[in-house]
């Protein structure tokens, strides 16, 4: 165990498995220079300028030259930089990676990692702070991970470069330099494997990505015992935790750092309603962003910055 | 008969196969054998034919949505693509990609592409990873001049001489960027110009002449191995067909495809051939030997079964691998 940030437990894990395996490899823009968020600090001295790779700013290179290395059998993982940024990207992404094996018929796998750090980050605005994850919950063919912990996203890095599916992670942006205890060994993640990080009979609360520290203040806050599950991955996602969890307490809250409409929350609670029945559910909520662009100015970002605050107030009217 | 004409017949024997494989394909489109898209490249046979003669086994390619001759001029089974456009379970893609998303992985053939410009960063990646594991492999990245109007033309180009990778740009300059003459949409001096500027060099040449093809491709791809640098070729042609089989074309100028008929690459190779003394009858064995191999896979593709409906929920991905709902 060793007190580590965001930052040096994602460097942890890339060289550890740029160790293990000589086709992985990183690119894109800045990674020489241990990336925007020294996330892959030290691997530049460690493995030269042939597996880290720094790019042009031409994302949507980065992306499709990604897929093409992968084709030829090497371990591409491809930075973004930010969220963002992956927009240029999409074609390449959506109609290329994700589609490449089940349109060839199985001949080829896009086995790649897609990093994505995404969301809030003080003054951004909207371009700069984007929470897109649930888009790609709607292509076939992606993994979607989003890890809420410095471990977890040790995790998910091993995970994802070890997979042979195109795996897309999203970093939590807000919580890089966030310092928490990692073990000295992680496990790869088990995606589609939910983590209760709280437990409790009167409400489920379920979570992902950089909402989690919110959740974790706010639910202590409100003095109500719930559960709290943290998906770590949306796809595939812990269906079964979930209707498992509100089953036994009739009361379901989904918060998500990004918009609601249209957003993952509602395949939680559409999902959870078909599997426990309607019957079963007392009071259903969904805490997130209103349908607004990300705004700059201080106190207009704060107002849709997900606080325990906020998180207190919902989960005390989900139980009133 | 003067000389070895070895590969002057296996280079009009490319072509050929290009064109019946088309032929029939295009056929069988009309009588109504198979829906989707269907992109023909009769006209062009000379450019991937050409280009592929130069190439090794593990040497790669990218296509487009116009990919048949370049499947088949990189060594495809033609019973496996014949087949992928009837969407048959013996498909080269089990009957899940059709004629725009042909594959042959076995080859080499990196996959043709739905989308305009959608391989030429994936031609730069391959490059980049064979450089990355040692191999000296060629990349041979096949795309329209509408491509070149896109983005990652450019990043690609820029991508491939930055790095120093071994891309041979192949674009196949068809006159047409689907329903309109490129000319009317594309500013500057050219593919060619385009490329320079980037610093990749290149050539640009009558793609309707199989030997000049050869003969550049070959000085090209020995370049691009031997230097580890990225080369491009500009190929003209003309498309003899609508952009899909059901485009009638109706916008092509008069008197064009009466001159580029005029000059049809398997003519001018085999009226070369003969005036190099090639009995014709050689010729015309090899014609009748193509038939009879496009005739057969049409008729295999045509008997061959359907993909069992739970295909379709096969190869999408491990994790989170689909269910019917
Ligand atoms: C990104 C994108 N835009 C538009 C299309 C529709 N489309 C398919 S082929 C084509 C023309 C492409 O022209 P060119 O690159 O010259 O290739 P050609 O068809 O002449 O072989 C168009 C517009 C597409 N498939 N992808």
């Amino acid at each position: 165990m060793a007190l580590m940030s965001f930052a040096e437990a994602s460097a942890r894990a890339m060289a550890e498995e740029m160790r293990r395996d000589p086709t992985v490899w990183v690119l894109g823009e800045d990674v020489r220079h241990g990336g925007v968020f020294g996330q892959y600090k030290g691997l530049m001295a460690e493995f030269g300028g042939t597996r880290v790779v720094d790019t042009p700013i031409a994302e949507a290179t980065i992306m499709g030259a990604g897929l093409g290395a992968a084709l030829v059998g090497t371990r591409p993982v491809i930075e973004m930089r930010i969220a963002d940024f992956v927009l240029p990207a999409m074609d390449e992404l959506v109609n290329q990676i994700a589609k490449a094996r089940y349109m060839f018929g199985g001949q080829a796998r896009a086995a790649l990692v897609v990093r994505m750090p995404h969301g809030l980050l003080k003054g951004s605005a909207a371009q700069h702070s984007q929470t897109i994850e649930n888009w790609f919950v709607n292509v076939p063919g992606l993994v979607v991970l989003t890890p809420a912990t410095a471990t977890d996203l040790a995790a998910a890095i091993a995970f994802a470069i070890r997979a042979d599916d195109p795996v897309l992670i999203f970093d939590p942006k807000s919580h890089w330099k966030t310092v928490e205890d990692v073990p000295d060994a992680v496990a790869p993640l088990v995606p589609g494997k939910a983590v209760l990080r709280r437990a409790g009979m009167a409400a489920t609360v379920v979570t992902w990505s950089q909402a989690l520290p919110a959740v974790l203040a706010g639910v202590e806050a409100s003095g109500i015992a719930a559960d709290v599950i943290d998906l770590v991955s949306l796809w595939p996602w812990d269906r079964a935790a979930v209707a498992a969890s509100v089953r036994k307490t009739g009361r379901l809250m989904v918060v998500q750092e990004g918009g609601i409409d249209g957003g993952f929350g509602n395949d939680v609670i559409a999902a959870t309603l078909e599997d426990i029945g309607p019957a079963a559910l007392k009071a259903v909520r969904r805490l997130g962003a209103p349908r607004i662009p990300v705004p700059f100015s201080p106190p207009l970002e704060a107002a849709i910055t997900l606080t325990p605050e906020r998180v207190r107030d919902a989960l005390r009217q989900l139980c009133a | 008969m003067a000389g070895n004409h070895d590969r002057g017949l296996a280079l009009y024997r490319t072509m050929r196969r290009i064109r019946v494989f088309e032929e029939v394909a295009l056929e069988a489109y009309r009588n109504g054998e198979f829906p989707g898209f269907l992109h023909s490249s009769i006209g062009q046979e000379a450019i991937p034919s050409g280009v592929c003669a130069n190439l090794r086994a593990d040497d790669r390619l990218t296509s487009t949505h116009r990919g048949h001759g370049h499947g088949l001029a990189k060594g495809a089974a033609v019973d496996p693509m014949m087949a992928e456009l009837y969407g048959r379970a013996s498909g080269a893609c089990g009957g899940k990609g059709g004629s725009m998303h042909i594959a042959d992985f076995s080859v080499g053939m990196l996959g043709a592409n739905g989308i305009v410009s959608g391989g030429l960063p994936i031609a730069v990646g391959a490059a980049q990873g064979l450089k990355l594991i040692g191999s000296d492999a060629v990349v041979a990245c096949f795309f329209g001049d509408g491509a070149t109007n896109r983005g990652p033309f450019l990043e690609a180009l820029n991508w491939a001489a930055l790095y120093g990778l071994r891309v041979l740009f192949v674009c196949e300059d068809n006159t047409f960027s689907a329903f309109t003459y490129t000319a009317g949409t594309t500013a500057g001096a050219g593919p060619l110009a385009r490329a320079r500027s980037c610093g990749i060099d290149g050539v640009s040449i009558d793609g309707n002449d199989v030997a000049v093809v050869d003969e550049a491709a070959r000085t090209l791809v020995d370049q691009v191995r031997a230097t580890g640098q990225p080369a491009f070729l500009h190929a003209r042609t003309y498309r003899w067909f609508g952009h899909t089989a059901t485009d009638m074309a109706a916008y092509r100028r008069p008197g064009e495809l009466e001159a580029a008929k005029a000059r049809d690459p398997l003519i001018v190779q085999a009226q070369r051939l003969a005036s190099e003394g090639v009995d014709p009858a050689t010729i015309a064995a090899i014609d009748a030997d193509v038939d009879a191999e496009m005739a057969r896979a049409r008729d295999r593709a045509r008997a061959a079964p359907f993909p069992a409906v739970e295909a379709a929920l096969a190869d999408v991905q491990d994790a989170g691998a689909p269910t019917w709902l």
